[in-house]
């Protein structure tokens, strides 16, 4: 999500799964949303049958998605940003863009500084020794009214318009085939088709998940869409968006409520150790316009926490303390992510584990190190319903789990958890629904509440520092814990926590005698959020969802009038249960909706109005203010500035392991600044050894891990298998559901072999490319047929920016293995 | 000695007064018997099937279930029964030139004037139909019936043949039965046949009146009857 | 929609079932293949609906699990990599297979058991398992390939069209989990229309031999495909381009059952009243005479020599 947030202001799907019936295009690339999201597939499903939508899908397999596609274009897994930058430059040159959008709504016209500029592949400012850039470069050249200089003509050869032409030069429709091993003509198709939506009456939206996000730049291949869609004028308008297809049922709430090492909720920042006071955290991130009249919506940083902290520690947390900033911890590094943990973890330094509802054995990189990290802990805790190969790491199965038990020194406890089916609570889905369900179930056994055992062990860790005092008890003991039972809080008590109430009596600003909200009364919106400690929310995005009138999320009204996809009744949607994010850019400079038959809202000459939550003040002038209100610009990012890691632009950039090398720059590995462990750089491969461009991905009879104990799925789809081109099949030797052997400089596994027309070897760069694609849904545990997953090869490297792993793009080899032996 | 050529090596005069002729061992009887009961309980199974007015002949099995597994394993128990007669009977069965005549004046026979027709071995022509007309049938149906058998040979060929195969069974089975009747009638029309199925001997008047030749080779090679009289009780020495 | 015992119109190996007084309308399942994505959901909705108990097999190197249809198993997505010889283009068939619901059944032709399979009004071709005896004259008699026949009770089993589910008003469990609605249930008609739209739109995206595959040889079909390619069904995992009860069927159950019976009751009735009345072969004692000489003049010429 970190290339949308750089690009729009916000990092989640801009759409809702709902909206996607209204598109005229869609393009589901770096993603299989029919294999993957088959339920929500079926709105692309109603566009095609009600619009005449047509669906175009670009992977380096043939799969589910693009079997009821209307076409279909091969690419090399890793090499997307090529593709997208050659469509960003076709549609430039072939004059489909929607200018009116691009000159108003983006940041096309803003001057950059004259230092900035790229050769050989990088950018201005790198360092090679710390695989970082100097960023200093790549930003707006400022005015002396301290705001940004622009050029609406576009004429400047410094503004973003004209850096971004020069940009994508290189990317022509031979260069993309080159790269890509994408056929011109078929790129060329794309093109044409992608090109008629940049009129302001036919939208594409775009559905993409972890083909873009799984790679050491997956940033940036989302920001190259971005990008595209903001010159087609796709943003913020019915039927297009950027539509960001989150995973796990609940992951996009996770993200929410700042489940990564570095957030808090609702996005608000983990501070660093650099930033030791409130005020210094407060001003790096309280942002000033940078164009007049702009909203800059973030300028209500300190509303929303402060009243996190107020939920945190409650009466503790005050404005002589700094709202007790200093019990936050503070990051000394970027964050800490999964790969870095288990690096630590490997290295003796983390002794003790929690694994809820996780199976790292098997979904992270690099098995064999994964093993190793988990023999150096002396306890690992498994919260989960299931037993999971990661509870079982230290258990011999034969080849599947071939380690050496009586070495492992780990204690390991399975405490039996009740999975969602079981539990009350909101699910977050990808279009930011948040969706009351209930238990469909009683938890078998002597299954608990993930929120039962937490509450236990915190109520006992709390005691052991009110007995026995520690280091730094304060934060812990101070915890604003309310809830009826303190062993076992219950989701609403959370839900309503979430939404957050007032603990004052809240004014309107603009009237200081209109009370909003009385003591203790549940919000109804973030705008009622305060500095001053009159209220307190735990997550500042979903305040809404629990209000005085209930919970907004148990709502289940299917009316949807004009049938505008927006379901305005339906749960809450998040922010203020808008649908649609930066709405206001459905309409041209004036307020006027580009496409009147897919109207959203309306400037009615005094305020905003329509089907949706206008995304703007309701009065805000729509000549004055912009519509990407999260931005201090007021304007999209064509260029995000310093906000992303590995440049403002997207760049061509191969994978860690690439068969050909980075025809840019052939001295560059991967992504310069993507940060790699000094162990694991040793562990990358090279063509010679490992030929084969190898992809992972799911299937649709499974879900990761856990289906394969479900004798249902483990029918549908009984066992491990890779998938190969019948030519490769020919060339090693391989027969139809015959067993090969697969293995990468990591590790090794065995596999069916599925043969098939649907993987064609490309050619990339004059050489033959073949691609082997691996599933990744076995494991040792469970009712399927013991296999493996992609994982015991896969390497131990993530994004630049967040630290996916890079799952879909790695080199391997193959050959013919002998049949199992009957054990 | 030579093989005979109108009779087996064992049949012989069993008593002179009055005369009566062993025509089958005890065990070729149970072999007959075994063998006519298998076709009997297939016929009543296989019709059970064959048309909805005689499904109620499950009944007799047990229902349909059991019809279903059983008539199979009974048709199994027939074509190894019938193996077993056929091996000692097949020799006999060999068409002759008279059997030519025979059939050509079969009017004869039906009229009461089987003077009128050459001297027969032990079979007569018609007995010989029937003898083929069983072996060929019963190698038709135990084919046609195992590519239809379900319960074990539900893949062994493709639904296409599957369907051939139902219907040559079902056309075989019918064909069967007709013989079967025809071999009955003939049993029973000619009085003193049964006795040979049932006993072991016949009349010396039956034989000459209907198999001749076979009376003559057999009395032709009798052996000086023990003092007394009665059969001995004992097959005759080699 | 409901519908239950009386609204039987067929039989298996009953003639002249009593018609009922009401004709339900006609429903159908109607199976879009060109929306299907394959994701067997309505494969697991039928195991689940069903409780069926499929067999977790090995994987022979395709997508298809299990390989076949099943006693546990009443529907399969089969899948089909076809090269369009016109465009060059891949294009993946994904078809679910299963009982077509026959308007003119070859499996209740065949079947020998009275009530084992059952139609009612509206076009449902039941199993009655309590009636069934394994014999698999179904699977012989279905143009289809469609009936399976169980190891474990020896009962054939195939899709019932969530018969129990639709005599409640409920739509079958395949159609209700298919998440792109490539699955439509309701009465034929509505069907037909609704199949001849997607028609229309798939020969707007260029599919000229778009159709809907509701075959006429076995009286039209109760569950029927909309077809990109309807002029190739046998692309679609060799979808039968022509099916109709084979000849051979209607040969074995219709002349020759009635043929053969009169055959054998005329046989068997003809020998029983000829066993009656016609003068039987008897032996006199004049040929027993004969006989006693013929031996007595053998045993004397034995002595002799
Ligand atoms: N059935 C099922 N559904 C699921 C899940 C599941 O396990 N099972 N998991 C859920 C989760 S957690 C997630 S995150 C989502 C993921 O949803 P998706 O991202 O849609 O799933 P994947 O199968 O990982 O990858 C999608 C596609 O990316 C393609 N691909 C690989 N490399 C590249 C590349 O370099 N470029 C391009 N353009 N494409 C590439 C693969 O061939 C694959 O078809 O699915 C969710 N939905
Ligand atoms: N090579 C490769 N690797 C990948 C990917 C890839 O595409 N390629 N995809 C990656 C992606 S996107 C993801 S999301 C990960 C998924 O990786 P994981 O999240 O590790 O995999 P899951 O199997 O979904 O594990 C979730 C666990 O949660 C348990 N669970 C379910 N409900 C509850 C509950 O209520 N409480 C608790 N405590 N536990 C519960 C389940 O039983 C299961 O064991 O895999 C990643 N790994
Ligand atoms: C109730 C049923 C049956 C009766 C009463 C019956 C009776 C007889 C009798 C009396 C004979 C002796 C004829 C002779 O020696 O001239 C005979 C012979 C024979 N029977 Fe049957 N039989 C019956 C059923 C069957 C069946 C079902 C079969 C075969 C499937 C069969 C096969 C034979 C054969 C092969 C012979 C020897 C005659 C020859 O070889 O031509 N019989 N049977
Ligand atoms: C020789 C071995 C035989 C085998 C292996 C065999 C097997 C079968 C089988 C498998 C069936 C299908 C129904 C079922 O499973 O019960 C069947 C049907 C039938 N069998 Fe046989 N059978 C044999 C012999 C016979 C004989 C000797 C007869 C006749 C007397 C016969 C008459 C029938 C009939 C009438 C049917 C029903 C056919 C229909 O409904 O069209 N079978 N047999
Ligand atoms: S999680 Fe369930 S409901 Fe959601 S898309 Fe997947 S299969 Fe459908
Ligand atoms: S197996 Fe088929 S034909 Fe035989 S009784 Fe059962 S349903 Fe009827
Ligand atoms: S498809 Fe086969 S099983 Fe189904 S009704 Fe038709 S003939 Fe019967
Ligand atoms: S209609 Fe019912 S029985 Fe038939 S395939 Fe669908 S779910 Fe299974
Ligand atoms: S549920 Fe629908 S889309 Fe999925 S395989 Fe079945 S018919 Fe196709
Ligand atoms: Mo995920």
């Amino acid at each position: 999500m970190s290339s949308l947030g750089p690009t729009f202001g916000r990092g989640a799907m801009t759409n809702s799964w709902t909206d996607i019936k209204n598109t005229d295009l869609v393009i589901v690339m770096g993603g299989n949303a029919a294999e993957a999201h088959p339920c929500g597939f079926k709105w692309v499903t109603e566009a095609k049958a009600h619009r005449g939508a047509k669906l175009i899908v670009v992977d380096p397999r043939y799969n589910r998605t693009a079997s009821v596609s209307d076409f279909y274009a091969p690419i090399r897994p890793g090499s997307d940003i090529a593709f997208l930058m050659g469509v960003i430059r076709w549609c430039i040159e072939n004059d489909k863009v929607q200018w009116d959008y691009v000159k108003n709504f983006t940041n096309a016209s803003y001057l950059i500084k004259d230092e900035f500029g790229w050769s050989d592949g990088l950018f201005t400012g790198y360092d090679e020794e710390k695989r970082d850039y100097d960023k200093a470069s790549w930003d707006y050249k400022i005015g002396d009214d301290g705001f940004a200089q622009v050029d609406t003509t576009l004429q400047d050869p410094r503004c973003v318009w004209n850096l971004l032409k020069a940009h994508v030069d290189v990317y022509t429709p031979e260069f993309v085939e080159r790269i890509c091993g994408t056929p011109k003509d078929k790129f060329l198709h794309i093109c044409e088709m992608i090109g008629e939506c940049s009129t302001p009456t036919k939208t594409m939206t775009s559905m993409y998940a972890l083909g873009w996000t799984q790679h050491s730049k997956g940033s940036q291949n989302i920001r190259g869409m971005a990008m595209l869609q903001l010159i087609l004028g796709n943003i913020g308008v019915r039927g297009g968006g950027m539509n960001a297809l989150r995973g796990h049922s609940n992951i996009q709430g996770l993200t929410d409520i700042g489940l990564m090492s570095n957030l808090i909720p609702g996005y608000l920042n983990i501070p660093t150790e650099k930033e030791t006071d409130w005020e210094t955290y407060l001003s790096t991130r309280t942002f000033k316009p940078l164009r007049p009249n702009q909203t800059s919506y973030w300028q209500n940083y300190p509303n929303f926490m402060v009243s996190f902290m107020k939920a945190m520690w409650g009466d503790t947390a005050t404005e002589e303390n700094d709202w007790a900033y200093h019990y936050l911890p503070k990051l000394d590094v970027p964050n800490y992510d999964i790969l870095r943990m288990f690096e630590l973890m490997k290295h003796g330094q983390i002794n003790y584990y929690f694994c809820q509802g996780f199976n790292p054995l098997l979904s992270f990189p690099n098995r064999g190190k994964v093993t190793d990290a988990l023999s150096k802990l002396k306890m690992l805790v498994v919260m989960d319903p299931l037993e999971t190969e990661t509870a079982h790491f230290w258990e011999n199965h034969g080849i599947h789990n071939d380690v050496d038990t009586a070495s492992i020194q780990t204690e390991v406890l399975e405490l039996p958890t009740t999975c969602f089916a079981e539990d009350e609570g909101a699910l977050v889905n990808s279009g930011r629904w948040l969706q009351w369900h209930w238990p469909g179930a009683t938890p078998p056994g002597e299954a608990k509440h993930d929120t039962w055992i937490m509450a236990q062990i915190w109520t006992r860790v709390r005691q052991l520092y009110l007995d026995e005092g520690g280091v730094f008890p304060d934060p812990i003991v101070n915890l604003n814990w309310e809830y009826a039972d303190p062993g076992d809080p219950k989701a609403d008590e959370l839900a309503r926590e979430m939404n957050g109430r007032a603990l004052g009596t809240v004014y309107d600003p603009a009237d200081p005698t209109k009370v909003l909200a009385d003591p203790g009364k549940q919000l109804s919106s973030f705008g009622q959020l305060r500095a001053d400690g009159s209220t307190m929310a735990g997550c500042w995005i979903y305040t809404g969802s629990w209000t005085e009138d209930g919970n907004m999320m148990a709502r289940r009204d299917n009316n949807d009038p004009d049938s505008t996809g927006a379901y305005q009744n339906w749960a809450f949607s998040w922010p203020a249960n808008r649908r649609i994010l930066y709405n206001r850019a459905s309409c041209d400079l004036q307020g006027k909706p580009w496409d009147p038959s897919r109207k959203l809202i309306e400037w009615t000459g005094e305020k905003w109005e329509g089907y949706d939550v206008p995304d703007i003040a309701p009065t805000a002038k729509p000549e004055d203010v912009g519509p990407f209100i999260m931005n201090p610009e007021g304007a999209s990012r064509l260029f995000t500035r310093g906000m992303m890691r590995d440049g403002p632009f997207p760049i061509h950039m191969e994978p860690f392991e690439s068969p050909i090398a980075n025809v840019f720059n052939p001295k560059i590995k991967g992504n310069p600044v993507a940060r790699v462990f000094a162990d694991d750089a040793e562990d990358f491969a090279t063509s010679e050894e490992f030929p084969l461009v190898a992809t992972s991905y799911r299937l649709t009879e499974h879900f990761h891990y856990w289906t394969k104990h479900n004798p249902v799925n483990a029918t549908l789809q009984p066992q491990f298998f890779v998938e190969i081109s019948e030519e490769l099949a020919a060339e090693r030797g391989i027969s139809l559901g015959g067993r090969v052997r697969v293995w990468s400089k990591r590790g090794e596994v065995w596999a069916k072999a599925v043969v098939t027309k649907r993987i064609r070897p490309l050619t990339v760069d004059g050489k033959t490319v073949h691609v082997v694609g691996i599933p990744l849904h076995w494991g040792f545990m469970g009712a399927a047929k013991k296999g493996f997953g992609p994982n015991s090869l896969t390497p131990f490297v993530g994004d630049a920016n967040v630290e996916t792993p890079e799952f879909k793009a790695f080199l391997v080899n193959i050959e013919p293995a002998a049949e199992e032996p009957v054990a | 000695m030579p093989r005979p050529l109108y009779s087996e090596k064992g049949d012989h005069i069993e008593s002179k007064a009055p005369v009566r002729v062993s025509r089958y061992r005890g065990i070729t009887r149970l072999n007959h018997w075994v063998t006519a009961c298998s076709l009997i309980l297939l016929l009543l199974s296989g019709l059970a099937l064959f048309h909805p007015s005689l499904f109620f002949l499950t009944g007799l099995f047990g229902g349909g279930q059991t019809t279903r597994w059983l008539h199979p394993f009974i048709g199994i128990l027939l074509f190894f029964s019938f193996l077993l007669l056929f091996l000692q009977l097949w020799r006999l069965n060999l068409p002759k030139p008279e059997d030519a005549t025979w059939v050509a004046n079969i009017d004869e026979m039906v009229k009461g004037n089987e003077e009128k027709l050459p001297e027969l071995g032990k079979y007569n022509a018609g007995q010989k139909f029937i003898f083929w007309a069983m072996s060929g049938l019963i190698v038709v149906l135990i084919v046609s019936g195992v590519m239809i058998w379900e319960q074990f040979f539900d893949g062994l060929v493709s639904i296409q043949t599957r369907r051939v195969a139902v219907l040559v069974h079902a056309l075989a089975a019918v064909s069967i039965i007709l013989v079967f009747i025809l071999h009955v009638f003939a049993a029973i029309w000619t009085r003193g046949t049964i006795s040979a199925m049932t006993r072991g001997s016949v009349t010396g008047g039956w034989a000459w009146k209907h198999h001749r030749k076979w009376l003559r080779e057999v009395a032709e090679r009798q052996k000086p009857a023990p003092s007394g009289t009665g059969p001995s009780g004992k097959e005759p020495a080699e | 929609m409901g519908f239950d015992a009386r609204d039987v119109v067929r039989i298996s190996a009953t003639p002249d079932v009593p018609q009922p007084t009401r004709q339900l309308d006609k429903v159908a399942k109607l199976i879009d293949v060109s929306k299907c994505i394959g994701c067997k959901a309505c494969q697991s909705a039928c195991i689940e609906w069903n409780d069926t108990k499929p067999a977790v097999e090995d994987n022979v190197g395709t997508y298809e699990n299990p390989h076949d249809l099943t006693p546990e198993m009443f529907t399969l997505m089969r899948f089909s990599e076809w090269v369009n010889p016109e465009t060059d283009n891949l294009e993946w068939l994904i078809r679910k297979d299963g009982c077509m619901h026959c308007e003119d059944p070859g499996c209740l032709k065949a079947c020998p058991a009275p009530g084992a399979i059952v139609q009612y009004s509206n076009g449902i071709v039941d199993f009655i398992h309590e009636n069934c005896i394994g014999c698999g004259y179904c699977v012989t008699g279905c143009p289809f390939d469609i009936p399976r026949i169980s190891k474990v009770d020896h009962r054939s089993y195939k899709c019932t069209l969530c018969s129990d589910r639709v005599a409640v008003g409920q739509g079958p469990a395949c159609a209700k989990a298919c998440p792109t609605q490539a699955i439509v249930f309701g009465t034929k008609d509505d069907m037909i229309a609704h199949a001849n739209s997607r028609v229309e739109d798939l020969k707007s995206r260029g599919y000229d031999q778009a159709g809907i595959y509701d075959p006429p040889g076995v009286g039209g079909t109760h569950v029927f495909y909309v077809l990109h390619h309807a002029d190739k069904p046998s692309i679609y995992s060799n979808l039968p381009d022509n099916p109709r009860i084979s000849p051979i069927v209607e040969g074995w159950k219709g002349v020759t059952k009635t043929a053969g019976m009169a055959v054998m009751g005329i046989a068997a009735a003809g020998a029983a009243l000829a066993g009656f009345f016609m003068r039987p072969n008897r032996v006199d004692e004049h040929d027993e005479v004969e006989a006693e000489e013929l031996v007595e003049a053998e045993d004397h010429s034995r002595r002799e020599s």
